[in-house]
């Protein structure tokens, strides 16, 4: 009982990680109908700035941890927002409107560069990093198993949640959000309606790479280490959580992050770790097959 | 930046009192390159002034200015360029272009047997190096044209081809080192077993809609991938299988003791090492063909008719009675059956074979190949192949050429450095490709059918792989 509580709290803050990348493939997918392949690797760059930024500080001597964090998730998010417009502007823009496989294949080609962009650039072997907030609350200790909350566990998910509030603010009371939903809803007629499109998908892009940048800071100081290849396997499960909770829906990708995240960290603990990947694709599959709306999804109806 | 619409190819310029004058563009072409030069200082100055480098107490940053001002400066630079060749008179452009596509199209009668005569004497240079270099190319021009079939032809986007070619070079592996089988008789059977995959992994999928298929056929890559590596008592694991058994010629091996029974005992020359790759050579060249006449012969026939139809329209398919199950399920079949294919051959000249070969770039590849080619052109694959797999080991030799005739040390550095950025300019090249090209490089098409004389169609109405 005490073990699948811990495991609980360890696939809640995961899930809020995957959740918040998985904002960012909802709504691109949501108001341009593409799969921003790259998405995954905005998330890579991410975790890489922020780790950047953290020894950045270390050096200067800002070594007050709420501090260094709140500068270091602005700056992760804005530089990776910088990163988000850029490649919306370099790699898709110019194909909106073409045949659907080449946004795609660009997207693909965006995120085999991000990958060996940061291989170069970084060097290829993982980077670790000392836990910024060590020890943690032991909330119950029964049977010889304590249950642990750790600090860093309790800044992820404060930190995603109250992102995700500003996120939500952002999307239901502001006008930009009122001309994203628009643009979700029929891109041609919010154009009509003089709505600045180009600009809409521009800043959407912009947000979602920030909320990957965002999950990027979570996972470095989560996990404690990173490489260049950690955006590939995360973008898939985000991905996955987008469809499972619907893709397009902002909320559903939440729920869809924090199953996704329980399944995985459930299966670790119960069956087999080197599987946790297949288990993840196989939800995948079997969503996509069952249940091909998600869970908090609209039916779209095809017409001829 | 602000907002800048191009002019179509249609929208020729205006007459001379609205446009500005030289100096006001040149003004205006330098302030859009310094914007472009400010994107990237905020792009770059972190990720590449900045260094994480591993300490004696942890990680520490290192400071590499000089390198994050030489990428920016190469975005001025890059963008001034860029926006120059924009300015040119459009009318003139345009007439560039079809002249170009006109002598392409004449050029394009010509080119395919050049290629294969080429192909087919390129062994006689005597080069270990380009005959290895042409067994890699033809290998992707197989792989390719054993996606096109999936990707091209029936429409449907697979990202986890490299799945297939991984289940035929295990395939392979396993049961010649188990059953002791040579190659002629574990081809067949690793071809099948692939084919035996992609039905069953085509099956539950194939009702999903484009995207949503490339998506999970990219997750039955990973699943292939990561089973491979976990279940160490069949496949070894990470450590992957060494000692494949290698081809024979009717029998006749390639060792080098030349006794009786091997290729140059039989023949009574001396042994050497190039006669194995040169038959190696001949046998990826032979696959290769067999893919293409197949899939041509196919073409004709009702099923792959049934496929492009597919692949034009479902709805419309359904309503004719196709049974469109089937048809996607032989197109994912038969693709795979040449996976597997180019699978055992890959596992029988590399002798070793472990799950890294098998990583979602190789899908990746493929995928790139079949796409820049033009979507289910024979020729175009062939080229792109030979451009994106060949043209960058190509610049590589012609830079340290140059550099050796020169005896300049610049060229010879970058040749060397090449490797190191191999995949980062294959990823830009993806970009900018589609991009520029976004219909391939041979994008025109002659219907497989037609009444009367057939005529070429342009890309643009073939409708591409909506999959439904």
């Amino acid at each position: 009982m005490a073990y699948a509580l811990q495991q609980l709290i360890n696939g809640i803050t995961l899930g809020m990680i995957y959740g918040l990348i998985a904002v960012g493939y909802t709504m691109v997918y949501g108001i341009i109908g593409m799969i921003n392949f790259a998405h995954g690797d905005v998330f890579m760059v991410g975790a890489f700035l922020s780790l950047i930024s953290l020894l950045g500080l270390g050096a200067l001597g800002i070594t007050w941890v709420p501090l260094a964090l709140s500068i270091t998730l602005l700056f992760a998010a804005a530089i990776a927002a910088l990163y988000g417009w850029t490649i919306e502007r370099v790699a898709y823009r110019p194909l909106r409107g073409s045949f659907r496989l080449a946004p795609l294949i660009s997207a693909i080609g965006m995120s085999i560069t991000l990958q060996n962009f940061v291989q170069v650039s970084q060097g290829a072997r993982v980077k670790p990093m000392p836990a910024l907030l060590p020890g943690g609350l032991t909330i119950w200790d029964a049977e010889g198993f304590a249950v642990q909350l750790s600090w860093m566990q309790i800044a992820i998910v404060v930190t995603t949640l109250s992102v995700l509030a500003i996120f939500t603010w952002l999307v239901t009371k502001t006008p930009l959000g009122r001309s994203m939903r628009a643009c979700e809803q029929d891109l041609k007629m919010a154009g009509l309606l003089g709505i600045d499109t180009d600009q809409t998908i521009s800043l959407t892009f912009v947000i979602g790479a920030a909320l990957a940048a965002v999950a990027g800071l979570m996972f470095l100081l989560y996990y404690g280490v990173i490489d260049f290849y950690i955006g590939f396997i995360a973008g898939i499960k985000a991905f996955t959580a987008a469809v499972l909770g619907g893709i397009g829906s902002l909320p559903g990708a939440v729920l869809g992050g924090l199953l996704i995240g329980l399944i995985e960290v459930f299966w670790s603990a119960y069956f087999s770790v080197e599987y946790k990947d297949v288990a993840a694709f196989s939800i995948l599959a079997v969503a996509l097959i069952f249940l091909p709306t998600g869970i908090l999804g609209r039916a779209d109806v095809e017409k001829v | 930046m602000s907002k800048r619409s191009d002019p179509g190819p249609q929208a020729a310029p205006q007459a001379g009192d609205q446009q500005p004058g030289v100096l006001g563009r040149l003004a205006g072409g330098f302030r859009d390159a310094g914007l472009s030069a400010l994107v990237a200082a905020g792009l770059f100055v972190p990720m590449v002034g900045l260094v994480t480098n591993m300490g004696p107490d942890g990680l520490r940053l290192r400071f590499r200015i000089g390198g994050a001002l030489v990428v920016v400066a190469l975005v001025f630079v890059g963008r001034l360029v860029m926006l120059s060749w924009r300015a040119r008179p459009r009318s003139e452009a345009v007439r560039d272009n079809r002249a170009l596509a006109e002598r392409l199209k004449r050029a394009g009668r010509y080119i395919a047997p050049a290629l294969l005569v080429s192909a087919a004497l390129l062994p006689f240079t005597d080069s270990r190096y380009y005959v290895d270099l042409g067994t890699l190319v033809l290998t992707y021009v197989m792989l390719g044209w054993g996606l096109n079939i999936v990707v091209g032809l029936a429409g449907l986007l697979d990202l986890g081809y490299v799945a297939f070619y991984a289940v035929g070079a295990y395939s392979y592996a396993l049961i010649a080192q188990t059953f002791g089988l040579g190659f002629w008789v574990c081809l067949p059977l690793a071809g099948l077993l692939a084919a035996c995959w992609g039905v069953m992994l085509g099956f539950p999928v194939l009702r999903l809609r484009g995207d949503y298929l490339a998506i999970v056929t990219l997750a039955f890559g990973e699943i292939i991938r990561v089973v491979i590596t976990n279940w160490v008592s069949l496949t070894n694991g990470p450590n992957g299988i060494t000692d494949i058994p290698r081809p024979t010629l009717f029998g006749l091996t390639f060792s080098m003791e030349g006794g009786p029974g091997t290729f140059a005992g039989f023949f009574g020359i001396e042994p050497t090492t190039t006669q194995r790759v040169i038959f190696l050579y001949y046998v990826i060249f032979g696959l290769a063909l067999l893919t293409n006449w197949v899939t041509l012969r196919l073409r004709r026939l009702p099923q792959g008719r049934a496929w492009e139809a597919l692949r034009e329209d479902e709805v419309a398919c359904r309503s004719l009675g196709i049974n469109v199950t089937t048809t996607k399920l032989t197109a994912f079949a038969t693709g795979a059956l040449f996976g597997g294919f180019a699978g055992a051959f890959f596992a029988t000249r590399q002798a070793f074979i472990s799950p890294e070969s098998f990583t979602f770039i190789e899908s990746a590849t493929v995928l790139a190949i079949v796409v820049l080619g033009g979507l289910g052109s024979q020729l175009g694959v062939a080229l792109a192949a030979l451009i994106m797999v060949g043209g960058l080991e190509l610049l590589r030799g012609l830079l340290s050429w140059l550099g050796d005739q020169m005896h300049n040390p610049v060229f010879l550095g970058i040749a060397s450095e090449l490797p190191l950025y191999r995949m980062l300019i294959f990823g830009l090249a993806l970009v900018v490709m589609m991009v520029l090209r976004p219909r391939g490089l041979v994008s025109g098409r002659t219907p497989s059918v037609s009444l009367g004389e057939p005529h070429e169609i342009a890309a643009e109405l073939v409708a591409q792989g909506r999959g439904a």
